[in-house]
């Protein structure tokens, strides 16, 4: 149980129709914050590719066949470890779904790698079932650099730092090794209802 | 990996305020006495957690201001939306308990067999965990040349200025005023961009290391204006501060 801070109050009133969809610890923001740990990398489109699947037996589109896929439009909230949340966020993008099942389900972990050299780690349960997405267009336009463009990882139930930005690749693999913020200290799995935000959370 | 010592678990514990120094009209360091500190890296950050009488509670992350061995002390800036911001500065004093976890984050850090030459760059309150590096650098007796390049709107928004006025042997301090200048001034008068720069950032042939803190717009016209001049992406490390709207 937390102390009481002397003199603290409540200052921001969340409407009620927000009532249920901001996690513990999260304020709600309008803005659309970016964090990076890096410059941002600018990909030309025509040497961009995405693929997935076991290192050596992987699947890849080119930006023209990658955006050939089916798409779909998702309106979804996010949260980041830094204590925001922003609600209706609303995205296009490529199922992970129609890319594993063009590629085939094998193994059980992913490992995203971006432009960059960031890396994130999901379970692929987490990937699959309608839940994640490749993103290359936010709010009806294509996706700026700064946010994550060409194309980002959306895996919106987990902390946004897994919806890693310059996705080039999901690497999937038989175990759950930490990626790049996992390594410095972040949760493993990163469920922000359940306040994972550092490892041992 | 470098970073697997840090993964172990992160308790709450209760700080108690030692000190609060007046840095600006709007910013306050606040030093804190922390029970069980576990030692931090110039570059980290903590989190602070807020709880009311009726159970709100708000989290926010501030940069820790000073080195690595000091008291841990943090500098915040008041938001005038700001919720946790405007609480730490306005109504926290000395001998007040804090709630408080940390240290967080392992990338933007820097310890003195990183090596250099270093090339800081600031933006407004972004110059709070340079100044940890700077403190560092000095206490750990290190001679790595620095340039720390320092956006501020005006003279008296500038943080730490005393200090930053009388840098220690090798580290060369240029600031820039991007909204007003008082008479007689002879520094930049502009934004960072990558004219700026080309003055004054260490040319990337010396394989300098670079360290970006400050608000989006200025992480990202400072970082990209590197890359063409030459620096390596992963020489140059970036971290946004007080772009989260309303902390």
């Amino acid at each position: 149980m937390s102390p009481v801070s002397r003199g603290f109050h409540r200052r921001r009133q969340d409407p009620a129709e927000n009532a249920g969809r901001v996690p513990p610890g999260q304020y709600v923001t309008k803005d659309f914050p970016v964090l990076s740990a890096g410059p941002t990398p600018h990909t030309a489109l025509d040497r961009w590719t995405f693929s997935i699947g076991r290192l050596g037996q992987q699947k890849t589109w080119s930006w023209a066949e990658f955006r050939a896929l089916p798409t779909q439009k998702v309106t979804v909230d996010i949260h980041c470890v830094t204590k925001w949340s922003k609600l209706d966020t609303a995205w296009q993008g490529v199922s992970v779904d129609t890319l594993l099942e063009a590629a085939g389900h094998d193994g059980p972990f992913a490992m995203a790698r971006c432009d960059g050299g960031y890396t994130t780690n999901v379970p692929v349960a987490d990937l699959t079932g309608g839940k994640a997405w490749v993103a290359y267009a936010y709010d009806g336009q294509p996706l700026t650099a700064e946010h994550g463009g060409p194309a980002r990882l959306l895996v919106p139930h987990l902390y946004f730092w897994k919806s890693a930005k310059w996705v080039r690749s999901l690497e999937l693999r038989d175990t759950d090794d930490p990626g790049f913020w996992e390594n410095y200290g972040y949760h493993i799995y990163g469920d922000p209802w359940r306040e994972q935000r550092y490892a041992g959370d | 990996m470098a970073g697997t010592a840090l993964r172990r678990r992160l308790t709450w514990q209760v700080a108690k305020v030692s000190a609060v120094t007046v840095e600006t009209a709007s910013v306050r360091t606040l030093t804190l006495e922390v029970p069980d500190w576990p030692g931090h890296q110039a570059g980290q950050h903590l989190d602070i957690r807020l709880t009311g009488e009726d159970g709100y509670v708000a989290e926010r992350s501030y940069s820790i201001a000073s080195a690595p061995g000091e008291p841990v002390a943090i500098t915040v800036e008041r938001l005038d939306d700001g919720e946790v911001s405007l609480y730490l500065t306005d109504e926290l004093r000395t001998g007040d308990d804090l709630e408080l976890r940390g240290p967080i984050g392992g990338y933007f850090v820097w310890e003195p067999g990183n090596g250099g030459p270093l090339l800081l760059l600031a933006g407004g309150s972004g110059i709070v965990p340079l100044r940890s590096v700077l403190r560092h650098r000095e206490r750990a007796g290190s001679t790595v040349p620095v340039r720390l390049v320092y956006s501020s709107r005006t003279l008296n928004d500038v943080i730490y200025r005393a200090e930053l006025d009388r840098p220690a042997s090798g580290v060369e301090v240029i600031y820039t005023l991007t909204r007003s200048q008082p008479p007689g001034w002879s520094g930049y008068a502009r934004r960072a961009d990558a004219a700026l720069l080309a003055e004054v950032a260490w040319p990337a042939a010396a394989m300098p290391l670079a360290y970006v803190c400050g608000p989006t717009s200025f992480v990202e016209a400072v970082s990209q204006a590197l890359v063409q001049s030459g620096y390596p992406p992963e020489r140059i490390k970036t971290e946004r501060f007080g772009a989260t709207g309303g902390t």
